[in-house]
């Protein structure tokens, strides 16, 4: 049997998961797929657009890869709108040709609504929808001061973020009387309203546009029905979108009265052989412009194409949760109380900036809606009461109190029914968590991988970890979080006993806390610790043993028991003489020499007893150690900057001599890595490193938690547009913070998978200090820096530490004969018999 | 017939460091010397090279206990081994040699083959 063929028209979110969907079912062998996209690119992610301005490139936003589509078989048409269809034929045209169908799936999305203002064709004004309309609105602000969003829902308000990044003063103009009509009540729109506002942004609402002409002081003007005006440099129009169903009208199949491809419960439309999901498809007379209820429509089709006869989308709930110019704002089911009998409860704290209020069904026993401004924290929990018609405690107005005025605890995971809908972006109920940690997930990361739950938008992660903690616990699975078995503390913990109780010595620690002499995994663990804490010399009598053999001799083991020595050269930027000298001290020793990764050489070779006196030759240099030997920082890697670079804008050489200075000698749970680019280029690779910092035109945007080698993590984009000091309180922060709480050689990177509540939490404590601690770890750190030594400096000048390095402490000529050597490529390398 | 032996000074109790190993030379090769001051005893002398790579290395390794019994972990590839026995623990096959060692007065004394007197005696 031939195949038949299905046609996808719609490259967006939408239509890249039904793709995903449907390959991965039985019906995916009777079809060719072809897709079609009018962007030039590959589906991204909608959703978080506005991330495009702060760094993000389109791959970072990308859903999926050509190579994916072409590894599935899919023909993929981008760049290449659809102009028509012959429904007779089952065909559709393009500019390109003309192709036949059996099945068709529109998922054409949505357009921007622009109201019919005189002068909205004006140049300076915008959409905000596509990565090619954030490029036009960011070619546009630059010789801008000003710029004008129009709507002050959702999108609006993130528009207007996005040109706040971009520099400059944004307006938001509302024809309603408050921000998000839709989502929001008065009381909340106020409070929404007030702390925009004091974020700088200027709020103008019931406000009608009648035209946009020539500005005096700016580019535009923008008159208003009440005789009012505001000159601004560009307008961003974000009033609502419509359907994108044109293709639909001209094939005459059946669409809504306001647009909209009407569609059944099956997602097909008026054309059994055509079928639409997403934003442009109208349900119930109803047009779903959120990305999950999208999904769901997707999830549906896939199962009707497969032959599921009770395959029905019926219907979404609309709620969101998001976090808007930093604001928390939530809104649940009938958040607006339009149910006939609903009663209300409210909490407004006008000092605090939070207002919460519950929609609660007439008898009160039934959460049916809710608003949040200010914080979120409470809305998995009402979101669940409302999802899962869970009767409501007898004192419901709990729920949404402060926790210190008596407020009830969240609800726990046990109380949450099977049917529970833990991750509505992949639709995963808590029976399915169930299932995949009977099937044998035994962690967090095997059910993520199992059941896909919270890789979608992450705002499910500690629900779901609350959950898995929870189904473990039941099914009697512990994780032992002991050190090994001297001490049955983690890591973290026996941070706090040796910073609490002042403990200064391995021997104190083990006799008061632990049992027996300790081991190869504790005693590195305490001796990093006690250096983070007292920062003392690694070589003092007590710190001796406890240091791997790469600490205890500064310098790198190598198979055949000689050392890697790498003298720190900040940033990378290294002067003729100082090169010379290494070049000089390698060849007396006989050194083999390598270019390392981080921008340094990587001298080989060196027996134990030679180690203290090349240091001493390299310290008269003027050089310093690299730690390369410890868990601590290594080097901070980056590009030529705005110095020399044409396209630098910052000067990023400077900024990593400055942060390698700053951070070096800091002993952490692992080894840590940094780099700086200059520009968006990023030469430097900084989204790969645990502390990434990449220039922008007004300062510099920080990532964090990246990493490359073994399990590559792109770093996540943490804070933007820093200055120089904000850069390094902002580091200062996170780095102390890492040191204190990760666990025993866990970079940054697992650090943060395991972080409950993950990049957002970091974001609390740090830049919002929400434990209060961000002083303390300011001056923990600045204590390190104060204290600073080169421990290879210290270790030479001291006779009594110099001892260590001999070969044989009874022969001090004899030389190790297990080291032998040839010669390669013009160097020595060493020649192990194996034994 | 039993091998000779015979005890030669290697050091001062000055070269030791407590709660880790130094490398002398002896007439067998190279040989860890380690000190353990809250054990008793609290000398305690194993090859130093490690069997699986070969290289001379032992003494530097972190020492400590498991299960009570007195061990140094491999600074290349972290295996353990009981300084009593030479026993590797994770790989049974596999002892690496132990000596006697003494402290007699401010000397570190540690018996080896009589390599003199085996050729005297050939």
């Amino acid at each position: 049997m031939s195949k038949k063929t299905l046609i996808v028209i719609g490259n967006g979110m939408v239509g890249h998961h039904f793709i995903e969907q449907f390959v991965a079912s039985s019906a995916a062998s009777d079809y060719d797929i072809l897709v079609f996209g009018e962007e030039k690119q590959l589906a991204y992610d909608r959703v978080h657009l506005s991330e495009y301005f702060a760094g993000s490139t389109h791959a970072d936003l990308a859903m999926g890869t050509e190579n994916w589509y072409a590894e599935q078989g899919i023909e993929l048409h981008l760049n290449e709108p659809v102009t028509a269809l012959n429904r007779d034929q089952r065909t559709l045209v393009t500019p390109k040709g003309e192709y036949h169908y059996d099945e068709l799936v529109l998922a054409t999305g949505s357009f921007p609504f622009v109201p019919p203002i005189e002068g909205r064709e004006h140049p300076h004004c915008f959409v905000y929808r596509t990565l090619d309309d954030l490029d036009a609105i960011r070619a546009s602000a630059k010789e801008g001061k000003s710029g004008v969003v129009v709507g002050g829902g959702l999108l609006g308000l993130e528009a207007a973020n996005a040109l706040r990044s971009l520099g400059l003063q944004a307006h938001v103009v509302e024809f309603a009387p408050r921000l998000m009509p839709v989502q929001l009540d008065a009381d909340g729109g106020a409070l929404l309203r007030h702390k925009i506002k004091e974020l700088g942004v200027q709020v103008h609402t019931e406000k009608a546009t009648t035209a946009i002409v020539a500005g005096e002081n700016a580019r535009l003007r923008m008159n208003f029905s009440d005789d009012s005006h505001l000159e601004t440099d560009l307008i961003v129009f974000s009033a609502g979108i419509r359907p994108q169903d044109a293709l639909a009208r001209a094939s005459d199949l059946d669409v809504g009265e306001r647009g909209g491809i009407v569609v059944s419960d099956q997602c097909t439309t008026s054309d059994p052989h055509i079928h639409a999901i997403g934003e442009c498809a109208l349900w119930n007379q109803r047009i779903f412009g959120l990305v999950a209820p999208g999904y769901t429509m997707a999830r549906t089709l896939s199962s009707v194409l497969n032959g599921d006869s009770d395959a029905a989308f019926t219907g979404a709930d609309m709620s969101t949760k998001l976090k808007l110019l930093g604001v928390d704002v939530g809104s649940i089911g009938d958040a607006q109380g339009q149910t006939p009998g609903a009663r209300n409860i409210r909490f407004n704290d006008e000092q605090t900036g939070h207002y919460r209020r519950m929609v609660v069904s007439e008898d009160g026993k039934t959460l049916l809606g809710a608003i949040l401004v200010g914080d979120n924290s409470y809305y998995d929990t009402l979101l669940q009461y409302a999802l899962n018609g869970i009767a409501l405690p007898d004192n419901p107005e709990a729920l949404i109190l402060p926790v210190s005025q008596g407020g009830a605890p969240a609800l726990g995971p046990d109380a949450l029914p099977e049917s529970a809908s833990i991750c509505s972006c992949h639709n995963v109920t808590k029976g399915d968590i169930c299932c995949a940690i009977d099937a044998g997930s035994s962690d967090l990361a095997g059910v993520k991988a199992e059941t896909k739950a919270s890789t979608g938008c992450g705002g499910c992660t500690a629900l779901l970890k609350s959950v898995v903690d929870n189904e473990l616990e039941k099914r009697g699975v512990a994780v032992s979080k002991d050190l090994c078995e001297h001490f049955p503390y983690s890591r973290q913990d026996l941070f706090h006993l040796v910073k609490v109780n002042g403990i200064r010595s391995f021997r104190t620690l083990i006799s008061q806390h632990g049992k027996g002499h300790g081991c190869d995994i504790c005693k590195p663990v305490v001796g990093s610790i006690l250096a983070t804490c007292w920062n003392e010399h690694i070589l003092t009598t007590d710190n001796v043993p406890l240091q791997d053999t790469n600490d205890t001799f500064m310098a790198n083991m190598q198979k055949n028991g000689t050392y890697s020595i790498v003298p720190r050269i900040p940033g990378g930027e290294i002067t003729p003489d100082k090169l010379i000298v290494l070049g000089e001290v390698a060849k007396e020793y006989d050194l083999y020499t390598k270019i390392t990764g981080g921008q340094r050489v990587d001298l080989f070779g060196a027996t134990l007893s030679e180690l203290p006196e090349i240091w001493e030759k390299l310290i008269a240099a003027g050089f310093e150690t690299g730690h390369a030997y410890g868990k601590s920082l290594r080097t901070v890697k980056s590009c030529v900057g705005s110095t020399w670079c044409r396209y630098g804008v910052q000067d990023s050489v400077g900024m990593a001599i400055l942060l390698e200075n700053r951070y070096k000698g800091l002993r952490a749970p692992h080894k840590v890595k940094m780099a700086v680019s200059g520009c968006t280029r990023e030469c430097a690779e900084a989204q790969s490193k645990d502390f990434g910092v990449i220039a922008t035109e007004n300062g510099w945007n920080l990532y964090v938690c990246g990493n490359g080698g073994m399990r590559p993590r792109h770093a996540d984009l943490f804070a933007t547009d820093l200055s120089d000091d904000e850069l390094i309180c902002t580091i200062d922060r996170v780095v102390m913070f890492y040191v204190r709480t990760a666990d025993r050689l866990q970079r940054t990177s697992v650090w943060m998978e395991n972080l409950e509540g993950g990049l957002e939490y970091l974001k609390q404590v740090v830049l919002e200090d929400s434990l209060g601690i961000c002083a303390e770890l300011e001056e923990h750190m600045n204590g390190i820096v104060d204290t600073y030594q080169c421990e290879w400096k210290t270790a030479v000048e001291d006779p009594g530490k110099r001892k260590r390095f001999r070969e044989f402490v009874n022969l001090p000529e004899q030389r190790d004969p297990v080291q032998q050597w040839t010669t390669e490529r013009g160097q020595r390398r060493p020649v192990l018999e194996s034994v | 017939m039993r091998t000779r032996t015979c005890w030669n000074t290697v050091c001062t109790v000055d070269d030791l460091v407590p709660e880790s190993g130094i490398a002398v030379w002896t007439n067998e090769g190279p040989v860890a010397v380690f000190y353990l001051p809250h054990r008793l005893p609290a000398l305690f002398a194993i090859s130093h090279a490690d069997p699986f790579s070969g290289a001379n290395v032992l003494a530097r390794g972190i020492t400590g206990d498991l299960g009570g019994e007195p061990i140094v972990a491999s600074p290349l590839y972290k295996q353990h081994f009981n300084l009593k026995t030479g026993a590797c623990l994770e790989d049974e096959s596999v002892r690496v040699k132990t000596y006697s060692v003494l402290l007699d007065g401010n000397r570190i004394l540690l018996e080896t083959r009589d390599t003199h007197q085996e050729a005297v005696a050939a």
